[in-house]
């Protein structure tokens, strides 16, 4: 911690004061560089919704998947956009429940950067049923020829999980919301004034308001921490329950939830840096949030690491011919550039971090977050195309090229991202007001005592 | 009663607050405590009973993993073909479909609850509600007739209210506002 919460102790008036202002001028107006990537991020989404509804109007045919390699870019942009939703769940509910300080002043923006990142997911199934106005074939809807969904198929589980990951995080982000939109409905005029006073739903912080509204955090935090770890388990389902070589296994689970927080954790690092930067939050996120992020990072890049070695492992010691020859495939055939490049950005670079100065140096930060993101990209693609592309019979092998349809949708799902992270930035404080007071208080009384 | 006015007593830190707190418990006195955040020594001097959220949390993931097993049981019997030798109803991947709905349900009935039991949403601030509450003063109000604010006043200055300031409540509904 720096110097700040000594500074603001004794829970004089002013000190707190200064939290408030700090915090919500983030929602001040908008400068030429926030308007120039606000533009930049929905040029990606309109060339992104050209392309796809250039994929409506003629069809399929027009991505790159195409036998055996059905499965491609969509949905490794759907594992990804999961996978980084996960950290936002893990930095929030997780470390609630492990009442781990350093939590304070990120959770609000990994939060949101979850509920945006599935959002973004939630886009790719779509985009890969091709007849995307038939989408609500997926729910269970009562019709005339009492026809209902397949509930033995993973896919039918990712759906249940996805939509029930949007609604809760959406559900925990805005409770811990409600009290720092009440403080911003209270200090703004006009249209915000009217915007937050609809959202804060009357909240005073009255004592009958407090009481319910801990263990309500509380509760969503424990139900919230389940859920992250099934989500990206059932993800991983998808992939597991089927015979693929290179599919068809048990550590799928566990090593699908740690990459995926693994990719959310280098994420935050990559969003959070630049924002700390542009609107000044120095004294709330401090370099040592971000050193305990990098610690965290190590571990999980030695834990994908181990699950690389032991599918590997499995793969030789099974005996299983099918299984090995996807192995040998995947680390020497046509995605190798793509499987080395994994294994270097997810499992060796993180091990820079080792190193107290680089997980203290800014720019080295942001860069292996940037690039743990690209491995665990390729890891997802090398899972799903590689292992598609060899399955068992020679006559049935083949490969897969992108075309300009399925760059254009991924380049502008990361647009979408983009955009919502820029609109939540300044509407909503991106650092919790009233968390960090209370941590505040609290430090500074342990500090005296 | 026709409680005849209200009484709000503005401190700039909790200690003093929940000194104010602990005093118009003492006293018998039915108050509303404003904070922009709860802190340990506010939660002391509150005593406060566990809130009922935990009811609608359990119930509510109660509702999820029965009705979540409902929907997979039933739906599976409407059309009964064997899909991969697999059992029609096969309570292993149904069990995810239930699992997921627990935790669905159950955080839903987490917000309402929190919303239910806290009298939300509400379209009117208390009388003499002060933008300064959500930022960095904790208030205490008190309704009630003359001889009881005097009373109050009394109690609040001694905790060492910053700011003591009368607020006409005739206009407003009594049981309303005095959340207890």
């Amino acid at each position: 911690m720096d110097s700040a919460p000594a500074r603001r102790q004794g829970v004089a008036g002013s000190s707190l004061a200064d939290v408030n202002r700090d915090i919500l001028a983030v929602l001040g107006r908008p400068g030429r560089l926030y308007w120039s990537l606000l533009v930049l991020s929905v040029s990606a989404v309109v060339f992104g919704a050209v392309a796809w509804y250039h994929q409506i109007d003629v069809g399929m045919g027009v991505a790159g998947i195409s036998h055996p390699v059905m499965w491609g870019v969509y949905i490794t942009n759907f594992v990804f956009w999961v996978g980084i939703a996960h950290s936002g769940t893990l930095l929030s509910a997780v470390l609630f429940l492990m009442r781990v300080k350093w939590r304070t002043a990120i959770f609000r923006s990994a939060e949101a950067m979850t509920l945006l990142a599935v959002m973004t997911a939630g886009l790719y199934p779509l985009i890969h049923l091709g007849r995307v106005w038939k989408f609500y074939w997926l729910f269970p809807l009562p019709n005339q020829r009492q026809l209902w969904p397949n509930f033995q198929s993973p896919l039918m589980w990712d759906v249940f999980a996805v939509v029930t990951y949007v609604t809760v995080s959406a559900v925990f982000l805005y409770v811990g919301l409600l009290p720092d939109i009440a403080a911003a409905r209270d200090v703004s005029q006009g249209w915000r004034r009217r915007f937050y006073g609809l959202l804060a739903l009357g909240w005073e912080g009255t004592h009958r308001q407090w009481r319910h509204y801990g263990p309500t955090y509380l509760f969503l935090a424990a139900l919230a921490t389940p859920l992250v770890v099934s989500v990206h388990s059932i993800v991983s389902w998808d992939f597991a329950m089927s015979i693929v070589p290179g599919w068809h296994s048990t550590i799928f689970a566990p090593y699908f939830v740690a990459g995926a927080i693994h990719s959310g954790l280098a994420m935050v690092l990559t969003l959070l840096i630049p924002v700390r930067r542009a609107f000044k939050l120095q004294r709330y996120i401090t370099r040592d949030h971000f050193e305990s992020i990098a610690k965290l990072i190590i571990l999980t890049g030695f834990i994908v690491g181990y699950a690389y070695l032991t599918e590997f492992f499995i793969a030789w010691y099974s005996g299983n011919t099918y299984e090995r020859a996807a192995f040998v495939f995947r680390a020497l055939g046509d995605f190798a550039p793509m499987f080395w490049a994994m294994v270097l950005l997810n499992s060796l670079l993180p091990l820079a971090f080792l190193a107290r100065p680089v997980r203290r140096n800014l720019t080295a930060l942001f860069l292996i977050g940037l690039l743990v993101n690209v491995g665990m990209w390729f890891e997802r693609f090398v899972i799903i195309a590689g292992s598609l592309a060899h399955e068992y019979l020679p006559y049935a092998w083949g490969s897969y090229k992108l075309t300009w349809v399925e760059y254009g949708i991924s380049i502008g799902s990361l647009g979408w991202f983009l955009t919502g992270y820029l609109i939540f930035i300044k509407l909503f404080p991106a650092v919790s007001i009233t968390e960090v007071k209370e941590q505040d208080v609290e430090l500074a009384r342990e500090a005296a005592q | 009663m026709t409680p005849t006015g209200q009484l709000w007593g503005f401190f700039d830190g909790d200690l003093a607050a929940a000194e104010a707190v602990r005093a118009l418990r003492r006293a018998g006195t039915r108050f509303t405590l404003y904070a922009p955040f709860m802190t340990h020594e506010l939660d002391r001097a509150l005593e406060r009973r566990t809130s009922r959220v935990r009811l609608f949390v359990l119930v509510g993931g109660l509702v999820g993993l029965v009705s979540g097993f409902a929907l997979t049981i039933w739906t599976a019997g409407r059309w009964n073909l064997i899909v991969g030798g697999k059992p029609i109803v096969a309570l292993p991947a149904f069990f995810v479909i239930a699992f997921e709905l627990t935790l669905l349900f159950g955080a839903l009935a987490a917000l309402a609850g929190m919303l239910v039991l806290s009298r939300l949403p509400r379209s009117n601030r208390s009388p003499g509600y002060d933008a300064s509450l959500t930022c960095d003063r904790f208030g205490v109000r008190v309704a009630g007739d003359d001889e009881q604010l005097a009373r109050s006043r009394e109690i609040l200055q001694r905790a060492g209210a910053a700011e003591i300031r009368v607020v006409d409540g005739r206009s407003e509904s009594a049981p309303g506002v005095s959340d207890g």
